[in-house]
């Protein structure tokens, strides 16, 4: 999970709600990469088009990263 | 109206979009690596995919694009539902 | 000029009649950062800006009115046969009193599209800057949409879509690399 970063809010005794542990944000695979360069290797079209792109170099699948509270 | 599209409908459908999907990212990498040969090849030979694809998609299902980029059957089929937000 | 085909450029479903996704969904139809937003700026860029980047404007400009029509279907799959009392349900009382079912290019909050939404600088930098934020806020509104929905075919198309934006994102940094005219000089492969 590389790109997936956290960081802890501050809590305080008066913030009513529990506090909900790490935030999470991304820093997705194009941050890393200025220029893309030749010849990554592909994903085959149905895979691709599944994926939402055509190297897998340049795929981040994403989930809600929180608990459920309800 | 409602037509029950069979699924082989749906499964060259998504055989084209899988293709032109290809078409896209190639264009847009294209677009920022104009020198990288192998990537236009590739782009030329998916090119030739789509067209095949799509001749047979509109033998079948009538005509994908209109302004005469597709032939049109008799009667004008081109605003036959359904419509790609429907299916 | 433009020519329609009678596809979608990704097979969208969704799972159950959902109206109270749809009242969120919307704000990438008409939000800030939403699809006809990003389509309409980067177009509109086009006019002011190197030929050298032309093409790409005007290829991810396109793709966007694709995604536009991703977005209007699931809105209009989650609300097609949809019951007054169910839009009522779903929060979307006043939307129905206005519009019935009509998709209306506003935000999640209601607030009508507005051409503030796009930004043109003329200087190609801001402008190409402004892009790279636009791509990113739209990957996290995809994300914050994909935390509250429950609805596993919609999360699917939603994934597609935000996956979308790293590959602008990136291609508009490459404009910006390209704009530099370093890449002679520099050793990039």
């Amino acid at each position: 999970m590389k790109y997936v970063k956290s960081y802890v809010p501050y809590h305080s005794p008066f913030d009513p709600c529990p506090p909900i542990g790490k935030k999470y944000y991304r820093t997705p695979p194009h941050l890393y990469m200025t220029f893309q360069p030749y010849n990554l290797p592909q994903f085959s079209p149905q895979e691709a088009l599944k994926k939402g792109t055509l190297w897998p170099a340049l795929y981040d699948y994403y989930e809600n990263p929180y608990d459920r509270r309800s | 109206m409602e037509t029950n599209l069979p699924a082989e409908y749906y499964q060259l459908l998504e055989e084209l979009q899988a293709v032109d999907f290809v078409l896209v990212e190639l264009t847009l990498y294209l677009d920022t690596h104009p020198n990288d040969t192998a990537s236009i090849q590739q782009f030329n030979h998916y090119a030739q995919e789509r067209k095949k694809l799509k001749k047979a998609i509109e033998s079948k299902y009538g005509p994908m694009q209109q302004y005469g980029n597709s032939y049109s059957g008799t009667p004008w089929d081109w605003n036959k539902a359904p419509w790609p937000w429907q299916v | 000029m433009w020519i329609y085909e009678k596809k979608l450029q990704y097979p969208v479903k969704v799972s159950t009649c959902n109206p109270r996704l749809a009242k969120f969904l919307v704000e990438q139809y008409g939000g800030a950062d939403g699809e006809l937003a990003a389509a309409l700026r980067y177009l509109n860029q086009r006019y002011t800006i190197p030929d050298k980047v032309i093409g790409l404007l005007t290829d991810i400009g396109t793709e966007e009115f694709a995604h536009l029509e991703m977005i209007a279907t699931m809105i209009y799959k989650l609300t097609k046969d949809a019951t007054p009392q169910q839009m009522r349900d779903a929060g979307l009382d006043a939307h129905y009193a206005n519009h019935d079912s009509a998709l209306f290019y506003h935000n999640a909050d209601g607030v009508p599209f507005t051409a503030a939404y796009i930004q043109a600088k003329g200087d190609p930098i801001a402008d190409l800057y402004e892009d790279i934020a636009a791509e990113e806020k739209a990957r996290a509104t995809y994300q914050w949409l994909i935390d509250m929905s429950d609805d596993p075919d919609l999360n699917d198309g939603l994934r597609f879509l935000r996956e979308r934006e790293i590959i602008h994102s990136l291609r508009f940094r490459e404009a910006v690399e390209i704009l530099k005219q370093e890449r002679d000089q520099k050793v990039f492969f």
